[in-house]
């Protein structure tokens, strides 16, 4: 139907619709006869058919143009008709949490779906806080999508497990296939990537990031067809085997609409100089090792910055894997342009920093080690007054390592870059003072993440907890739906967070507090909480009580090695039918003989389709 | 102890000091929090002898900090080592040795030489190959000079001079 044909019968529906008031048939005035030829006329049961094929034309077309998920869900609780409609327009349907439901429910009621997001394990899973084969899989999703939704373009998944095996079932089910995002994921291969490549023949983007990829030794840059393709992102940085540079070469060259590439660290420097050549219309580049193979010795070698030069496009620089520090000044002519730069696989000294952060004024997103020292954030400060994000990792990251940033280096930050949206910031000492500089000048904040490395280290300069510092940030960043606390903190701090952090979404902690108290304070002070994940705290069986008329509103809790005892998460499991509650340790001490009333690991979350069936033995689902 | 703030600089950051920051605090709370831990396992290992309440130490924690294994593996850097009348230059990674004898030997294996006796005052003598480093103050210095962790933080490129070509760089010329 073209656009015109669709407004045209829009407004005939329109007209039609407000002639027929479903109200009026209520009373006792009959409705126009051709309307209502199938109409029960047991007014006490009233279920209006007819109007509501006028009215979903209507919705139909007024729905599409809703895209937001929260605006949709809130459209679906209208009422039955417009939650028939609104799941008949939703294409994109996001899964924060893959065992909240059944796949046969997302495939019974969402009909048309093209683009699905799923997100696994909870992020502590990421720490080794919870044992492998815990769940996960992609495969009953997979399996149910390929038969429901065979025009399906995009497939997002973070956190789960997927094998080679799901990867080519997706290969084959969907030929329209365009998307594939794997962040986080891990139980595949180069060859389930293989025949992805091989076989989505429309595939635009292919992006592995921060997955565990095993080595099947099998050439996937070869598999792609041949022929010009469609890609436009291909990220392959985290994919820790070597690929053949050859075939990379030449696909770069028949992917005219290449706009994203991220290539692995077995990419040297020369390689990637050769790509760039032949790429220069590329927006994001992923610079692999950013080193030369053994360069012969009086060897000319390439001019690396006259190839920057040409790559005028370029705002997204990541890679850096091996950087041999002498050929980082090549990058300079794209620093300009730049609007996201990552150094966080690079030891990257304030020396080295500072020549090419001068000339980063555009700079939005900023990822660096913390071998920049405070003296590199202040050059950052300096210069990056567009800063929105910025992340700096740990060089050296155990607890009592040496620490080259502290409160000095955040709060120049918090002077500099006033626009500043999200921080996570890894550091050894910090300051009370410090904090509350950033909560004042950084009015904007809605991620503020610090993770004082050393457990329970209070503010090195006065020796009191930080309790005063996470407090100003709930306090005065009024924005703010993320946070993660460190650091020496009492009951107080979360009193504060309870009371101020009233947008707060999602809250992790460690090593924090001194009783159920805080917990409580989390749990009834902050409405908008949706993940709550704890460990090494102590709270126990009271705090989690004090939390039960939440739990149904939020996708997830997860406490490790607090207090909890086994009786209690059972209370919770019996109170609330709707929460799948689960309790597990680490699988080398499973034996099941000997039923622990100590709880290690408590995991709950919501669920419309009761307890998953596909736990493994070290999980007790209460 | 309240310092004072001297035009919003804080001196204590300046300070130097011996331990880490924040010590006595940190002791005395992770006392608390093994309290809280070996407490709820007693219950079920009555018939196990009690384990020791020894204050803890700084083992390894599971997971902690957070950061995601595949960052920690993060300490490459690279070298060129450059090595006078030889074809190429080929580059290593310091990390990944802890001391000079180590060092000096993978190069020896590298190029298929011998390095001479290191002594303090003489520099390198018996081999005519003389390792040098550039720091990253641009200064080329001896290898063996200066304390490992020193060298390994600054250097920024290995040359092997031929003792010929190779000026006195013994710590009488520095």
């Amino acid at each position: 139907m073209t656009e015109e044909d669709s407004s045209a019968k829009m407004s005939e529906d329109v007209k039609r619709y407000l002639k027929l008031d479903p109200r009026s048939a209520a009373a006792s005035e009959p409705p126009p006869a051709a309307a209502l030829a199938n109409k029960s006329r047991n007014f006490k049961s009233f279920e209006p058919p007819c109007p509501d094929h006028v009215l979903e034309n209507v919705l139909e077309n007024v729905l599409q143009f809703l895209t937001s998920r929260c605006d949709r869900n809130a459209v679906s609780l209208v009422c039955k008709s417009w939650w028939r409609v609104e799941s008949q327009t939703r294409f994109e349907v996001f899964i924060g949490n893959c065992y909240s439901l059944s796949p046969a429910r997302l495939t019974h009621r969402f009909k048309r779906v093209r683009s699905l997001v799923l997100k696994g394990k909870p992020r502590f899973a990421d720490f080794n806080l919870m044992p492998p084969n815990w769940g996960a899989q992609f495969a009953p999703w997979v399996v149910a999508t390929a038969k429901a939704y065979p025009w399906l373009e995009k497939v997002h998944l973070k956190r789960m497990l997927v094998t080679d095996d799901d990867l080519a079932l997706l290969a084959d089910s969907f030929p329209g296939f365009k998307d594939l995002t794997l962040v986080c994921c891990e139980g595949f291969g180069t060859s389930g990537i293989a025949v992805v490549a091989n076989k989505c023949r429309q595939l635009r983007v292919l992006d592995l990031l921060e997955s565990e990829v095993t080595d099947d030794e099998v050439d996937w840059i070869s598999c792609f067809p041949a022929g010009e393709t469609h890609l436009e992102s291909l990220s392959f940085d985290c994919v820790e085997s070597p690929i053949n540079f050859k075939a990379l070469e030449g696909l770069v060259v028949r992917s005219p609409f290449l706009k994203k590439l991220r290539t692995n660290r077995f990419v040297s420097l020369e390689e990637l100089h050769r790509l760039m050549v032949r790429a220069p219309q590329l927006t994001s580049l992923g610079t692999g090792s950013f080193s030369p193979d053994n360069v012969p010795q009086g060897a000319q070698e390439p001019d690396y910055a006259a190839a920057f030069r040409a790559c005028k496009s370029i705002s997204c620089l990541s890679g850096f894997r091996e950087l041999t520090p002498e050929y980082l000044p090549a990058i300079s002519p794209v620093c300009a342009n730049l609007t996201s730069l990552n150094f966080s696989y690079a030891n990257i000294s304030p020396d080295m920093l500072k020549p090419i952060i001068r000339n980063c004024h555009n700079i939005r997103v900023f990822w660096a080690l913390d071998s920049i020292c405070d003296e590199g954030l202040q050059a950052v400060a300096a210069t990056c007054k567009e800063l929105r994000e910025l992340r700096v990792f740990p060089f050296d990251p155990r607890e009592d390592s040496e620490g080259p940033i502290s409160g000095v280096g955040l709060q120049a930050i918090s002077e500099g870059c006033r626009k500043l949206e999200s921080i996570l910031y890894f550091c050894q000492r910090m300051t009370n003072g410090a904090v509350t500089a950033m909560s004042e000048n950084c009015p904007q904040l809605t991620v503020f993440r610090l993770c004082i490395m050393g457990r329970h280290r209070p503010d090195h300069v006065t020796g009191k907890p930080m309790d005063d510092g996470f407090g100003a940030i709930v306090k005065n960043c009024k924005k703010l739906t993320r946070l993660a606390v460190s650091g020496l903190l009492t009951d107080e701090a979360f009193s504060y967070i309870g009371e101020y952090g009233k947008l707060i979404r999602t809250l992790s902690v460690a090593f924090a507090g001194n009783s159920d108290k805080a917990l409580r304070y989390v749990l009834e002070g902050c409405p908008k909480l949706q993940k709550l994940e704890i460990r090494d705290s102590p709270f126990g069986d009271a705090g989690l009580r004090s939390g039960m008329h939440r739990y149904c509103n939020m996708r997830f809790v997860w406490l490790s090695s607090c207090a909890l005892s086994r009786g209690c998460c059972r209370d919770v499991a019996h109170a609330l039918p709707n929460v799948v509650v689960e309790v597990f340790g680490s699988d080398d001490d499973y034996d099941d003989t000997v039923i622990v009333d100590y709880v290690e690991t408590m995991y709950l979350y919501r669920s419309l389709d009761g307890p998953r069936k596909d736990a493994p033995k070290f999980v007790t689902i209460l | 102890m309240a310092y004072e703030k001297v035009n919003e600089l804080n001196l204590k950051d300046t300070e130097l000091c011996l331990g880490l920051p924040g010590r006595t605090e940190e002791i005395k709370q992770e006392q608390e929090v093994s309290c809280v831990r070996s407490n709820n396992k007693r219950q079920f290992e009555e018939t196990l002898d009690d384990e020791e309440s020894t204050p803890p130490t700084k083992t390894q924690i599971v997971g902690w900090p957070p950061v995601r294994s595949y960052r920690k593996n993060n300490s490459v850097s690279y070298v060129k080592v450059s090595m006078d009348g030889a074809p190429y230059l080929r580059k290593i990674d310091l990390k990944t040795y802890k001391n000079y004898p180590e060092l000096l030997k993978a190069l020896e294996n590298m190029f298929k030489f011998t390095v001479g006796e290191y002594s303090e005052r003489e520099g390198y003598k018996g081999s005519g190959f003389v390792p040098t480093y550039e720091d990253k103050d641009g200064d080329w210095m001896l290898v063996g000079d200066v304390p490992w962790d020193m060298f390994s933080s600054s250097c920024k490129r290995l040359r092997i001079m031929k003792g010929s070509d190779a000026p006195a760089l013994d710590s009488s010329s520095l």
